[in-house]
């Protein structure tokens, strides 16, 4: 078996199929980063997967899941100015929580060079948004090298330690979901031995004071490493120009995805347009664009999102007085969603109309398959944690939820989360509620992790604002949603820090207890003030892979007594465990290769129609 | 041959990241080049899951256009029917488990479950061959993708893999006790 934590380490050079992710943490080891932090968000934890396969006392450099976004950049910050090469990784919308600290990074002489690694979601796969991260590198003045592929990924890795190192400063690597997790066999370099931490740290290398006037000549100085950074570009050859004869005086600018989208289909194309592929989409090097726009007639500024690169090239152009005709963003729907192939072929169907056969017309969808959205596995203790509160809430409260496993709440039979908006908002979102409110309570809902990545302030200033809302803790005991990465809950128990910061009415129950939980929940919702629940059960999916090892282990499941269950369908409709199978005579079964004999099902049965396997406990 | 395109597509937990890079392993091994790209993140959690396979020369971007998969493998009937409506092209190969996790409309009464009478009649009439694999008899669901596996290798379904290669594929992939039972169920499957 080739264990990825040993080929992540070994000599090489060697060849060997690895997702985009766990070349990246390949790129680390070679370039002897010493210090790595993040906070957990698709498309990025398997980046610490990998890390986190290499044997402790082999790994090469330093690893933590910092509290949230802003805090693994601080950590990865600090330990650059030490000297050491760091990195620190997460998803887009992890930016924002870091922005504070991020936008300052180009301002300062970061000795030991930092590699910002940023996983964008177009088609908004696992986030709330499919913001575009560019706009924010051109306000921070850093310079951003987007690889298409995963070789590519590791290859640029490589060069933006090498540039960070060079100008002493923060490098962006923007990826893209498919481009994190796609897998393709890499070429990969030599690792000899780590690198010792250093500790080099001198106020003298700065100034690290970015205030007032000398916050404006440190700028000056980022313009100026900034400016650098292109001939970089240059000489690494990050911009790359495939030129064809039968152009018909065409040509595609891209980056990233989008690019290899273009080449599968031009594939079936009538004549191959001249391309330029971007390596580096922040700053854009002018020579490389200048020369590729004078030898084309027209040309299609190609690109996911938004119109990051078109507007720069079109201000080019026209500072040059080119005459070449610029296409971009034309119709809304341009704006939107990832350049899949399909897409990239309608728009190029749309600008060049002879460029390709004319596609076959959307054929109507063969048969109406249901939707299958994401569920609570089976035997989720936040799945008994909806079925109590949902007693306890009248039909006019108001319930707020925030991001995790427990946003899957919204969804029926719970329809439990009526505003999401990001991580640590429920609480602030559910106080602006509460105001002028005397007739609804207001709910809110908040996740472990969550609470200690950003949910705190909120839950202070109700406290200190004297806010009447109620405020459940979902306490799993892990980041659950993004692969059971652990959190700070595991030495800082948060009921006695709940108590610290002097709140009267905090209540807490395991979420199996659904009877009591629904009192519980009663009893805080009618507290003056801000009361708190702490529903808890460990998550069940990482509790049963754990029991699932040891040996012995004998899976159990229930079962539905025939002669007793009068289908009212409280367990398959009202509780809504995916294990539930409702038949065409309206009896319900339950399917073995889901049920893990949690047993939480049973109190929602009305008859006690429910339970264990004959002979199995 | 080229480009060579397989949509792989189940529910979160039926084991599709094996079954994927033990494909793509299979591919590496029999010398041809290939790309992959699976779901990960919210998707896994109990809700729909895609890998793409692409093989040959001609092959850029890890995703694959509507309508042009060569092979759907489906590992429960309702993923497998949407694999078939949105990836499968005209005369490609369904392969699919006779295994319904319901989804949650269907569960919660407000639509009805597709059947394999259903996939065989849509097969028929989209002009597409529909192979299905009966899993009835395997003890652990969770070897389900192996009998996916020997089934590719029983019927040649990717051009130039051999049993084989696949299974120098699981011994990159899988080692120990985990090996040997997958081996076992995957060559229950691939032998004629």
């Amino acid at each position: 078996m080739k264990k990825l934590g040993e080929v992540l380490i070994q000599k090489g050079p060697f060849e060997e199929i690895l997702m985009g992710n766990e070349a990246l943490v390949r790129a680390m080891v070679e370039t002897g980063t010493k210090v790595v932090t993040s906070y957990p968000g698709s498309p990025t934890p398997e980046i610490a997967t990998g890390i986190q396969s290499i044997a402790k006392d082999k790994q090469p450099f330093y690893f933590e899941f910092s509290v949230n976004e802003k805090v693994a950049t601080e950590v990865a910050f600090g330990s650059a100015l030490n000297g050491n090469l760091s990195c620190v990784f997460y998803k887009s919308v992890g930016l924002n929580v870091a922005l504070d600290t991020f936008v300052q990074l180009s301002l300062m002489n970061i000795i030991g060079g930092m590699v910002v690694v940023v996983g964008d979601d177009p088609g908004a796969n696992s986030s709330q948004n499919e913001q575009d991260n560019r706009n924010v590198y051109k306000m921070s003045r850093v310079t951003v090298l987007e690889p298409s592929s995963p070789q590519e990924a590791y290859e640029y890795y490589i060069h933006a330690a090498a540039l960070a190192v060079k100008e002493q400063t923060a490098v962006v690597l923007r990826l893209t979901t498919h481009v994190c997790h796609a897998r393709q066999k890499i070429k990969f370099g030599v690792y000899d031995n780590a690198v010792p931490g250093k500790t080099q740290f001198n106020h003298e290398n700065g100034p690290y004071i970015a205030l007032t006037t000398m916050a404006l000549d440190m700028k000056r100085k980022s313009i100026r490493k900034l400016d650098r950074s292109k001939q970089f570009i240059k000489d690494k050859g990050l911009n790359v120009q495939t030129l064809v004869k039968d152009n018909q005086g065409k040509g595609i600018i891209t980056a990233g995805l989008t690019y290899l989208s273009v080449l599968d289909v031009l594939e079936d194309a009538h004549y191959k347009p001249n391309i330029l592929k971007l390596g580096a989409v922040n700053p854009l090097e002018e020579s490389s664009i200048l020369s590729f726009l004078k030898r084309c007639d027209q040309v299609l500024v190609l690109e996911e999102l938004d119109d990051i690169l078109e507007l720069q090239i079109k201000a080019l152009a026209y500072d040059n007085g080119l005459k070449t005709k610029l296409i971009g963003k034309q119709i809304d729907e341009d704006f939107v969603g990832e350049y899949t192939p399909d897409k990239v072929k309608d728009k190029l169907a749309m600008v060049w109309p002879d460029l390709l056969d004319p596609g076959s017309i959307n054929e109507p969808s063969l048969f109406k398959v249901p939707d299958r959205p994401a569920q609570m596995c089976p035997g989720c203790g936040h799945r008994s944690a909806f079925f109590a509160i949902k007693k306890a809430l009248k039909n006019e409260d108001v319930t707020v939820a925030d991001i995790g496993c427990h946003t899957l709440g919204y969804m029926p039979p719970y329809n439990i989360g009526e505003v999401l908006m990001c991580m640590g908002a429920s609480s602030g979102m559910a106080s602006g509620l509460s105001l002028f409110n005397d007739k609804k309570r207001v709910v809110a809902f908040l996740g472990d992790s969550t609470f200690f990545h950003a949910g705190l302030p909120g839950l202070i200033n109700s406290i200190y604002n004297r806010h009447d809302i109620t405020l459940i803790i979902m306490e799993n005991g892990t980041t659950a949603m993004t692969g059971h990465q652990d959190h700070a809950g595991e030495q800082i128990p948060i009921e006695s820090l709940l108590k610290g910061l002097g709140i009267e009415s905090i209540l807490s129950c395991d979420t199996y207890s659904q009877a009591k939980l629904t009192d519980l929940v009663k009893t805080s919702m009618a507290v003056k003030g801000i009361s708190v629940v702490i529903a808890k059960h460990p998550c069940m999916l990482k509790f049963t892979r754990l029991s699932r090892k040891k040996p012995g282990y004998i899976q159990r499941h229930v079962s539905i007594d025939p002669k007793i269950c009068n289908k009212t369908h409280d367990c398959v409709e009202r509780f809504g465990c995916p294990t539930f199978v409702r038949n065409p005579d309206n009896s319900v079964d339950i399917n073995l290769d889901l049920c893990i004999g949690d047993g939480s099902c049973k109190p929602s049965c009305p008859v006690e129609a429910i339970g264990f396997e004959k002979g199995a406990k | 041959m080229n480009p060579y395109n397989i949509h792989i597509t189940g529910v979160g937990g039926q084991g599709i990241g094996l079954l994927s890079q033990a494909i793509l392993r299979g591919i590496d091994s029999a010398g041809i080049t290939a790309m992959a790209v699976d779901t990960h993140g919210l998707a896994q959690r109990g809700g729909s899951v895609i890998s793409r396979i692409r093989c040959g020369q001609k092959i850029h971007s890890p995703l694959i256009a509507k309508k042009s998969a060569d092979i759907v493998l489906g590992m429960e009937v309702h993923e497998a029917m949407r694999g078939l409506d949105f990836a499968l092209k005209k005369g490609g190969t369904l392969v699919y488990l006779d295994v319904s996790w319901q989804p949650l409309p269907v569960r919660l009464g407000q639509e009805k479950e597709i059947l394999v009478e259903d996939i065989k009649r849509v097969c028929k009439s989209a002009g597409v061959k529909a192979i299905q694999v009966d899993v009835r008899s395997l003890e652990d669901s969770r070897s389900q993708n192996m009998a996916l596996l020997g089934t590719l290798a029983k019927y040649n379904l990717i051009p130039g893999v051999s049993k084989k290669d696949y299974e120098v594929a699981l011994n990159d992939l899988l080692a120990g006790e985990m090996l040997k039972n997958n081996l076992v169920v995957f060559r229950k499957y691939a032998t004629k």
